[in-house]
């Protein structure tokens, strides 16, 4: 019975959205249902972390044909820790959609969308195929199509526009490299391939292949040089929708990307490792640099997403089990945070009719507490060191020195200066500093009651995904512990091998 | 045979990418289809081509069957790309409407940020 829960969170939720599809007269109904459809999937994620960590990973074979032949789901410590932190997030973006874009967006599907897209991540993060992970790739991103164009203006559209072809070329990138694949070794299963790739290699093939993967995971995750459809497309669409895709779309391609060369792309790393690192860097240094010179709350914060990805990078390229565990850290604490940030931006948004932060001001008086959630994630994201943010970077850095990886380091250390200075930025302009002189005060009372009560509602999402944060902050030892038997999991796969393949996984080392 | 299948792909690849770059969008829709098939004949060739039985058997062992896992594939993608098609097309409609132009250059909006 254990072995099929797996199964849930994904084939669960894309079920839920066509139930929730049916409701679709009924608002408040299909909001009851996504949050059951979401509650109850976070609750088996719940279960799939704590069985795997304790007693090894879950592995579900599809109709029952054994591993290298049918399709198999893999729930490891892995996919158990993303998939929870996917939900968990998740939870909070419904709790804020609840009291914003419900009466704007229900009734044109913002809730089937949100749930068979958060189904296809989940089935990203969970299944151990190859040509499987490519069908999920295309699940979530059908979700996140709809979602993207939603009740969209002219200016919504263009950025679709362009998030779904380069998304699709992404794809087709995606596809070719696990022909190829198929092609020389004759399997798709991730765990199979890892053991025949490490018995017979793919001379000539391996890096040529390793690139491709690189390309269509690189372009989903938004790493230097792929990253400009997100400028495009992220900051278009309502906060909620921004938030969504900030904490789970680059992620997913983070999460394949780490999967892959951790798992199977793992021999030839002078070439594969030396590149994600030098991008890693290149990452890093755009998206601070960038983030620095917008002027909208959440264009700042959808450039510095590219940012952070670069770190994650740079742990998962540095190739060492402290290194992993800082990126996999870092990744949950920025999941939680900057999705945080970004539905503070569409309140504030919200509340002053702008996000040009040079066109607000003087939020701290009219609304502390919203400021003080503000400048509690600020700090977190800039790495202030009682907050989460500080943990992960921490781990990255020192195993940066350790690796004597000298210049991406020196630029994760500045690029951190730099983060902070954005995020004092926009707290000095639309929260700390005085409206500038000419703008008409839309002081509270003066704007419309249905905003102020909307706003009310939507910083609970904000204080949820605060409180999450500090206790991740608080909790740092633990999860960090977690991490580290995580990383060291993936970079000595014989457990995850032997549980899919049984008795044939010991064939490696 | 290969031969002529790598000639087709890497036709099919150029004329997929140069139409995608033709800053159109209806022919960057078209371009990517064309990529979308040259995959799946890449996918097709380099699980190797093979001249024997479908892949059905009565139980006997000792005939030669194509390999079905690449068809699978195949299929599986094909559907795929027809419905991810189908929406670009109504995307790419209703933005040139709006944008009363075709020409992806003039799609700058998004980009715009506050100046």
């Amino acid at each position: 019975m254990m072995h099929l829960l797996p199964v849930y969170p994904v084939a669960g939720l894309i079920l839920w959205a066509a139930v929730s599809i049916t409701l679709h007269r009924y608002p408040l109904a299909q909001m009851a249902v996504t949050a059951l459809a979401l509650l109850s999937a976070w609750a088996v994620s719940l279960i799939l972390l704590y069985t795997a960590t304790f007693s090894g990973p879950i592995v579900l074979l599809v109709g029952n044909w054994p591993a290298p032949f049918g399709i198999t789901f893999v729930a490891d410590r892995l996919s158990g820790l993303m998939t929870v932190t996917a939900l968990t997030v998740s939870l909070c973006v419904w709790l804020y959609a609840a009291f914003s874009t419900a009466r704007e967006a229900t009734g044109q599907g913002f809730y089937p969308a949100m749930l068979a897209m958060i189904g296809g991540v989940c089935g990203a993060f969970l299944t151990g195929d190859l040509f499987n992970l490519y069908v999920w790739f295309e699940v979530l991103l059908m979700g996140s199509f709809v979602l993207i164009a939603l009740g969209g203006g002219r200016k919504q559209l263009e950025g679709a526009l362009k998030y779904v072809s380069v998304n699709l070329v992404s794809s087709a990138l995606f596809l070719a490299g696990a022909g190829i694949l198929y092609g020389a070794l004759g399997t798709l299963n991730m765990a199979d391939l890892a053991v025949k790739m490490h018995l017979q290699g793919m001379p000539m093939l391996s890096s040529a292949v390793a690139a491709l993967f690189l390309c269509a995971f690189g372009i989903k995750a938004a790493l230097f040089p792929f990253f400009f459809w997100l400028l495009a497309a992220y900051h278009t669409p309502p906060a909620a929708v921004n938030a969504l895709f900030g904490a789970l779309m680059t992620k997913v391609g983070v999460v394949a990307m780490i999967r892959v060369f951790t798992l199977i792309f793992n021999h030839e790393t002078e070439v594969t490792h030396t590149l994600l690192l030098i991008l890693a860097g290149v990452t890093i240094a755009v998206g601070a640099l960038g983030a620095y010179g917008q002027w909208e709350i959440r264009r700042i914060f959808s450039f510095s997403i590219i940012g952070q990805i670069g770190y994650i990078i740079m742990g998962l390229a540095l190739n060492t089990p402290l290194a992993l565990a800082g990126a996999l850290f870092f990744m949950i604490h920025n999941m939680i945070v900057k999705t945080a940030l970004l539905l503070t931006g569409g309140i504030a948004g919200k509340l002053m009719g702008t996000e040009d932060i040079r066109r607000c001001g003087g939020l701290y008086v009219g609304r502390p507490l919203l400021a003080y959630a503000y400048l509690l994630c600020a700090l977190s994201l800039a790495g202030v060191p009682p907050l989460s943010g500080f943990f992960g970077k921490l781990a990255l850095i020192r195993a940066g020195f350790d690796a004597g990886a000298w210049a991406v380091t020196a630029v994760a250390v500045a690029a951190s200066f730099l983060s902070l200075g954005y995020g004092m930025k926009v707290w000095m302009y639309a929260f700390w500093g005085p409206l500038p002189a000419g703008i008409p005060d839309t002081a509270p009372g003066m704007r419309s009651p249905s905003v102020e009560s909307s706003a009310r509602g939507m910083i609970w999402a904000v204080a949820a995904l605060i409180g999450l944060m500090l206790l991740l902050s608080v909790g740092a030892g633990p999860l960090m512990r977690f991490c580290l038997a995580t990383a060291e999991g993936l970079l000595d796969p014989r457990e995850y091998l032997q549980a899919v393949l049984g008795q044939g996984g010991g064939a490696l080392k | 045979m290969e031969f002529g299948f790598a000639i087709a792909i890497g036709g099919l690849y150029a004329a997929g990418f140069y139409m995608m770059l033709r800053r159109n969008i209806v022919k960057f829709i078209l371009g990517l289809s064309l990529l979308g098939h040259g995959a799946n004949l890449l996918i097709f060739t380099a699980a190797g081509l093979t001249r024997a039985n479908a892949p059905l058997t009565a139980g006997g062992s000792g005939t030669v069957m194509a390999d079905p896992v690449p068809q699978a594939l195949i299929l599986t993608a094909i559907v795929i790309g027809f419905g991810v098609t189908a929406y670009m097309l109504v995307l790419g409609g209703r933005v040139s409407q709006l944008s009363q132009a075709d020409d992806v250059d003039a799609l700058r909006e998004s980009e715009r940020g506050a100046e």
